[in-house]
């Protein structure tokens, strides 16, 4: 059920860029997207009554150098955490350069309309 | 001695950091240390021919670590990535004199050479997906790189389109991870193979081919490509045109549809469709152009539709079972065609980016009658033109020859027919751009251009040699059986990726 | 831009210095908390913006020229890519944990433990920091009435 919620995300994200006709909302649009393929990636890693999986002092024993046997049937998935922690950085850099190439449009053509922007035709 | 494969990685994406240090007045040392770096590059990927070899890197063994895998589909990558990558670099040292900023234009450019080489060498998908981004990115800003009104509309809308494809490879990926549990190639073949594909994995499927043909402008997805390629500097024009759309898209798309996922007979017909679609819709768009470069633009839509249709051809005839020899002639056909036409068309481009130094404009009509003012550039020109139509001794001859034999063993006749007329298409376009540009009328504002010699003349006339001499790579056995076969056979055995990669 | 009043000025001086202390605490503990290099060079960034949201932009620019801002940020990336070379130098594999596994292997849940990953946050939290205040400083310099025109 979560899932499908997920998925309604990434389709309202989609509607959003393909439809809007303002260079930022279109922006927008992209970036509803990447948070709706973030978090259903970052769901697939979940177990219901699950701990985080971080080992601290009370996991570990210093004396055997052992890890309690306890940690590995309650602790999520750490591997989609780290995946979504590389796609969000990927989707800062790609949304710091959708903004500037916006910026500069806007100092070019006056308007953020993208109807109006149109030179390249054919 | 073999060379480590992280360095294929490595060396671009240092050399890459330490250029912006260099600033305005380090402009020359800085450009002598990029050219340095491709042309290492290629000495690695000729020395690197033959071998197949998996690496663990930081000597975590898979299925924990991550790996780079080197086969023979990937040794013809890296080569054709090589080459184009260390002509364009030559070319840009004196055709990007004419715009600032030129330490960061090296910069990003090797960054989309690592990210390329990344792609070619992944063995692990989400590293795949990483290295198609860095690669993607550096291109959307190398085609604004101008910042004029044009450059910056076709950067945005390459980017929108772009950037949606690559979201909806990671949504597939996702799907993968969540229905086998792993993330390399080799772990997630085998869990296939096992288990069968059910309705998450068919949907990761569509959204991979989706995703990839976006970055290989396919047809329905082409939108974006008659707009960037005209609008970039002619160097990155070539690489675009040449290998980043051959890269990011058919190999990709390959490598996850034949090694991963397996082929069946509705994949197979789904790329012989696009392939038809492709070439026809880019040949008839092209015939009406008068910006050269746009021109072109539409034509590698038309040729990239040659490539998909030979390795749909191969897939559709290993999924229906039927001869071997004549799957592996079509895929054969395939991949020669990707290697061709990386060289022509980032040649025809340098030439074009040659005419535009010299004349500046773009336009058919207001050029005219260049033959002698401009030799070299109109012997290159008709070299690389003779290859992409098809004349006997050049190399575009052989892969289309190779093609429609293929599709006629296979008793198609009806789509030898289609590449026959699409070439009859092709060599009409070409014809226009030799007619209004070569020969005709001098216009008067023309008559004091003369040649850009140096670097510029290197990087063409070496394409050009390759182009002709690119033929050798079928005729003569030896060179066959190194470079080639290796490469089908890859793809021809498709689920034996993950037997091979787990058993070394 | 200009800077704000007194009061949020001289808050802000303070404020700065505890915000820039908590992203390094982030980035040095990232082998053993959660964070790592990426958020705590998001912390410093944000430092930096709140600087020149009080003081206003010409101020942090004497603060921390450009051209500096743009060496760090190369010279981070070269010392993360340099960690992995080394890798392959001293142990023969690329990217290798050399220090973990030879030279200081360290006793697990310490400050030094785990090789060289605090090293290689402490890269990026240098490279992310300087990036990130570089967008966020050029991009600042948009003005609604700078519209050159077709």
């Amino acid at each position: 059920m979560p899932y499908a919620l997920c998925f309604l995300l990434f389709m309202l994200g989609l509607y959003c860029a393909v439809v809007k006709k303002n260079m930022v909302k279109i922006v927008i649009g992209i970036m509803v997207m990447e948070y709706a393929v973030n978090l259903f990636l970052v769901m697939l890693g979940y177990r219901s009554g699950g701990t985080a999986p971080i080992i601290d002092k009370t996991q570990f024993d210093p004396a055997t150098q052992q890890i309690a046997a306890g940690f590995l049937n309650t602790s999520v998935d750490p591997l989609p955490q780290a995946l979504v922690l590389t796609a969000i950085v990927i989707s800062l850099g790609s949304l710091a350069l959708m903004i500037s190439i916006c910026v500069r449009t806007y100092e070019k053509y006056g308007t953020f309309d993208i109807t109006q922007i149109r030179r390249l035709k054919g | 001695m073999s060379i480590p494969l992280p360095l294929f990685i490595a060396v671009p994406l240092v050399i890459a950091f330490l250029l912006p240090l260099f600033g305005k007045k380090g402009k020359a040392a800085a450009t002598v240390l990029a050219n340095l770096a491709t042309i290492s590059l290629l000495v690695f990927a000729v020395v690197s021919i033959g071998r197949t070899e998996v690496y663990e890197v930081g000597k975590w063994s898979i299925p924990l670590g991550i790996n780079l895998v080197l086969d023979g589909l990937s040794s013809l990558m890296l080569l054709a990535i090589s080459v184009v990558s260390a002509a364009a670099m030559l070319f840009s040292a004196r055709y990007m004199e004419q715009y600032t900023a030129k330490a960061k234009y090296l910069s990003l450019f090797l960054l989309m050479v690592a990210g390329m080489n990344g792609v070619a060498l992944s063995g692990d998908i989400f590293n795949l997906f990483v290295f198609l981004e860095i690669a993607s990115l550096a291109s959307y800003a190398l085609v604004g790189f101008g910042c004029e009104h044009e450059e910056l509309e076709a950067s945005f809308k390459y980017m929108v389109l772009g950037t949606i494809a690559s979201i909806f490879i990671l949504f597939a990926i996702a799907l993968v991870y969540g229905n086998t549990g792993t993330l390399n190639m080799a772990y997630i073949s085998k869990a296939i193979q096992n288990s069968g594909l059910n309705a998450g994995l068919k949907f990761a499927l569509a959204l991979f081919i989706v995703g990839f043909g976006l970055k290989a402008a396919l047809v329905p997805f082409h939108a974006w490509l008659p707009d960037a390629h005209p609008s970039a500097p002619a160097p990155i024009s070539a690489m675009l045109s040449g290998i980043l759309i051959k890269t990011l898209g058919v190999y990709a798309l390959a490598r996850v549809v034949f090694n991963i996922f397996g082929v069946s007979v509705t994949i197979g017909w789904l790329l012989i469709v696009l392939g038809l679609l492709s070439m026809v819709a880019g040949a008839f768009l092209a015939i009406g152009q008068w910006d050269l470069k746009r021109l072109m633009a539409y034509s590698s839509i038309s040729q990239v539709g040659y490539v998909i249709l030979g390795v749909g051809l191969g897939a559709t005839l290993i999924a229906e079972g039927a001869d071997l020899a004549w799957a592996s002639l079509a895929i054969l056909a395939g991949l020669f065609h990707l290697v061709n036409h990386a060289v022509y068309k980032s040649l025809l481009f340098l030439t074009s980016g040659s005419v535009e130094m010299a004349t500046g404009t773009r336009q058919l009509k207001d050029l005219g009658g260049l033959a002698e003012r401009l030799p070299f550039t109109r012997t290159t020109c008709t070299v690389a033109s003779a290859s992409i139509v098809g004349i006997p001794p050049f190399s575009g001859f052989w892969s289309k020859l190779i093609l429609v034999i293929a599709a006629v063993q296979a008793q198609f006749y009806w789509i030898a027919a289609v590449i026959v007329f699409v070439s009859l298409c092709t060599l009409i376009m070409y014809l226009k751009v030799q007619r209004y540009v070569f020969l005709g009328e001098l216009p008067e504002n023309l008559r004091q251009v003369k040649e850009n010699k140096g670097s510029m003349l290197v990087a063409m006339v070496f394409l050009a040699c390759l182009c002709v001499l690119m033929g050798l790579l079928v005729l003569v056995p030896g060179l066959k059986q190194a470079i080639l076969d290796p490469a089908v056979q890859v793809l021809t055995d498709g689920l034996k990726y993950s037997a091979d990669v787990m058993g070394m | 831009m200009k800077g704000m009043t007194i009061i949020v000025k001289t808050v802000s001086s303070w404020v700065k210095v505890l915000i820039v202390l908590f992203g390094i605490y982030i980035i040095l503990f990232g082998h053993l908390t959660p964070g790592g290099g990426f958020a705590g060079g998001v912390i410093l960034a944000s430092s930096y913006v709140l600087l020149m949201l009080a003081f206003g932009r010409e101020f942090v620019q004497k603060d921390l020229p450009l051209a500096l801002d743009s060496k760090l940020d190369c010279l981070g990336a070269f010392f993360f890519a340099l960690i992995a070379i080394l890798g392959l130098v001293f142990s023969g594999v690329f990217f290798v944990n050399f220090l973990y596994q030879k030279y200081l292997p360290g006793q697990p849940l310490k400050l030094i433990s785990a090789g060289t990953i605090p090293l290689s946050n402490i890269a990026i939290g240098l490279k992310v920091g300087a990036s990130l205040f570089l967008v966020i400083f050029l991009l600042s310099t948009f003005r609604r009435d700078t519209s050159a025109g077709r």
